[in-house]
């Protein structure tokens, strides 16, 4: 459903043949920013790549770690995949898709390693299980493989973005809950000076250690995604009265 | 005068939710009683506590729910679901610990799933198991019995470590569990568990002076007022015989197969029947009539299924206690259980 919407406006051959206007160019861009941040947010509309998104988001730092390795092999490997569409048999897409990310997150896992050793310690098996990310393969397949290359890597920043916002937040409300700090332990991602950054906002001996371990990040996502649901009905309800107000008073006027 | 001819049975009484909640609550006060004997007032404190806590919250999400507040708090149930956690933590907890837990009991695991009836989890023991999770130390802090107590706790003492976490005199918890030897002093399924750990056997263990400071009788007695207590409800017809009986039953069977087995690494069946939360557990906790098995050969079943996962847990597993565990997993066996021993109809083909 999602990806037809986009198609609807953003066909890959007449993309490519028939230059857009910038008006067109405008409306795809704006209507990528809304599905990917919004809409159809990966983290909790999709649902895609809960694995990643429950198991490390015990503390921003992991949260931030995960969110820019994701959104760096999404981007990339979205642009990728768009470069070479038009050269991949239709029957082999998916291996040649997986080979590509797979060379990508190898690429982040040997970066993280050699630049950020603590940070890759902490996010563990979670570096290379970026690879099997339903959100990757799945904008591969769903736009990459059938959008031009602007399009398609500017759907990888904003669907990264998406999903790394919902990880940063998950992250911040379980490290508040269970630790009482925000950005413990950034200068193990950006290097010495950034310590100061640590925010405490309260000390405590007894912790509450349900919102770090993962039964907790079931609960925090869950209440993420019915507070998403209830502002999409309250938005829905609004529209609805402007409506009928219009209605009545477009009545009274003809009356 | 019309005369209504109707088959037997004819004489029925027919309660409503909040008589069933008020005769269960009656019922609890033998085993409260004997707990407040032996370990002091302090769990009346956190009794009444969670009572104002779980009206307050049930209160506050059903006006959320637009849902009629004063009729459904009536019913009994959350103020039920507050007493049973206030009686399961121990009673020199802090204040904020039963909080916490009957506000996520209420909120959490009724409310959101749409209220009295509908929720699939035990309230009480998912609350106590999110405590025993995030909160180990001061869910495991059972003092010993008053009158083992190296030093005389007055109830303004009690009443200050519940508010601050320590005595009047500065004496924290911990510090109050360790005897004049030097001994800490536990629960006795907590003595049973680490002193199997460290290489004694069950004989030596019961022996021990560790374990004659582990309040085991206090506990015993706490157990066979809720024993009492349990037989009320059964005699009054409040809850039905099967869940208790085949629970019971089934600690007896499997704790004395584990017995036979290994007598020196595993308890006797009655010390694990007058122990830990299964008298509680038996007559008031698995009888939920929402989140249990709803048949008669289910309920068998489900008593059955939980006696089995308590011995396993307490034999075997990390956890000294077990009932919470359990009965958690046996509510999620429920639906289970239900499809396969629904009774057949009468008339019905076989």
């Amino acid at each position: 459903m999602k990806s037809e919407t986009i198609q609807a406006t953003d066909n890959s051959e007449a993309a490519d043949v028939v230059p857009l206007t910038a008006d067109e160019n405008k409306a795809i861009y704006k209507e990528l920013r809304w599905q990917g941040l919004w809409k159809n947010n990966p983290g909790i509309v999709q649902l895609l790549g809960l694995c990643p998104l429950l198991a490390v988001t015990n503390t921003v730092t992991n949260a931030l770690g995960l969110a820019i390795a994701t959104l760096f092999v999404l981007v990339a490997s979205n642009t990728l995949i768009s470069l070479i569409r038009h050269h991949v048999q239709k029957a082999i897409r998916i291996p040649i898709f997986v080979m590509i990310i797979a060379s990508l997150v190898t690429c982040v896992q040997l970066l993280m390693n050699a630049y950020t050793y603590e940070l890759y310690l902490s996010l563990g098996i979670f570096i290379p299980l970026i690879v099997t990310n339903c959100i990757i393969i799945g904008r591969a397949e769903a736009f990459a493989s059938k959008n031009s290359v602007k399009h398609a890597a500017y759907d990888g920043l904003m669907m990264g973005l998406g999903f790394g916002g919902v990880l940063l937040l998950l992250g911040a409300i379980r490290e508040v809950l269970a630790q009482g700090t925000l950005l413990d332990g950034i200068e193990t991602m950006l290097g010495e000076w950034s310590s100061v950054l640590t925010i405490t906002l309260y000390h405590t001996d007894t912790s509450f250690l349900l919102a770090a371990l993962p039964p907790g990040a079931f609960i925090i996502m869950g209440i993420i995604i019915a507070s998403k649901n209830a502002i999409d009905y309250h938005l829905e309800n609004r529209a609805k009265k402007k409506l009928v107000s219009q209605a009545e008073q477009s009545i009274e006027n003809k009356g | 005068m019309a005369f209504i001819s109707a088959s037997s049975p004819h004489q029925r009484t027919r309660r409503s939710s909040s008589q069933i909640m008020v005769w269960v609550m009656l019922c609890l006060i033998p085993g409260v009683a004997l707990q407040s004997y032996f370990f002091g007032l302090t769990n009346i404190v956190q009794i009444l506590l969670a009572g104002i806590v779980a009206l307050s919250a049930e209160a506050a999400i059903l006006k959320l729910r637009k849902r009629p507040i004063i009729n459904t708090l009536k019913d009994g149930s959350a103020l039920l679901t507050g007493i049973l956690i206030a009686i399961s933590i121990p009673p020199l907890a802090p204040w904020w610990v039963v909080v916490i837990g009957t506000l996520f009991a209420i909120i959490f695991v009724k409310q959101l799933y749409g209220g009295l009836g509908q929720n699939i989890f035990n309230p009480a023991m998912a609350a106590y198991v999110v405590l025993l999770i995030s909160f180990p130390v001061q869910m495991t802090s059972w003092l010993p019995m008053l009158s083992l107590q190296p030093f005389e706790l007055s109830i303004l003492d009690q009443l200050n470590t519940v508010l601050t976490g320590h005595t009047l005199d500065g004496y924290s918890v911990a510090q109050m569990s360790i005897s004049i030897d030097g001994l800490t002093m536990a629960t006795p399924l907590d003595t049973l568990k680490n002193s199997l750990k460290s290489g004694f056997t069950t004989t030596e263990i019961f022996d021990s002076a560790t374990y004659k400071a582990s309040s085991s009788q206090a506990i015993m007695w706490v157990n066979l007022g809720f024993l009492f207590g349990g037989a009320i409800l059964l005699a009054k017809r409040i809850i039905l015989w099967m869940i208790p009986i085949s629970f019971l039953a089934g600690m007896m069977l499997f704790s004395f197969i584990a017995f036979a087995y290994q007598p020196d690494l595993n308890g006797s069946p009655l010390f694990h029947l007058l122990s830990g939360a299964t008298m509680l557990g038996a007559f008031f906790i698995l009888t939920d009539p929402v989140s249990a098995s709803t048949t008669v050969k289910g309920r068998l079943f489900y008593g059955f299924l939980i006696a089995f996962i308590v011995v396993l847990i307490r034999n075997i597993g990390g956890y000294p206690d077990a009932v919470a565990f359990a009965v958690l997993l046996g509510n999620m066996c429920v639906p289970l259980i239900d499809y396969y021993t629904q009774p057949k109809v009468y008339g019905g083909r076989t």
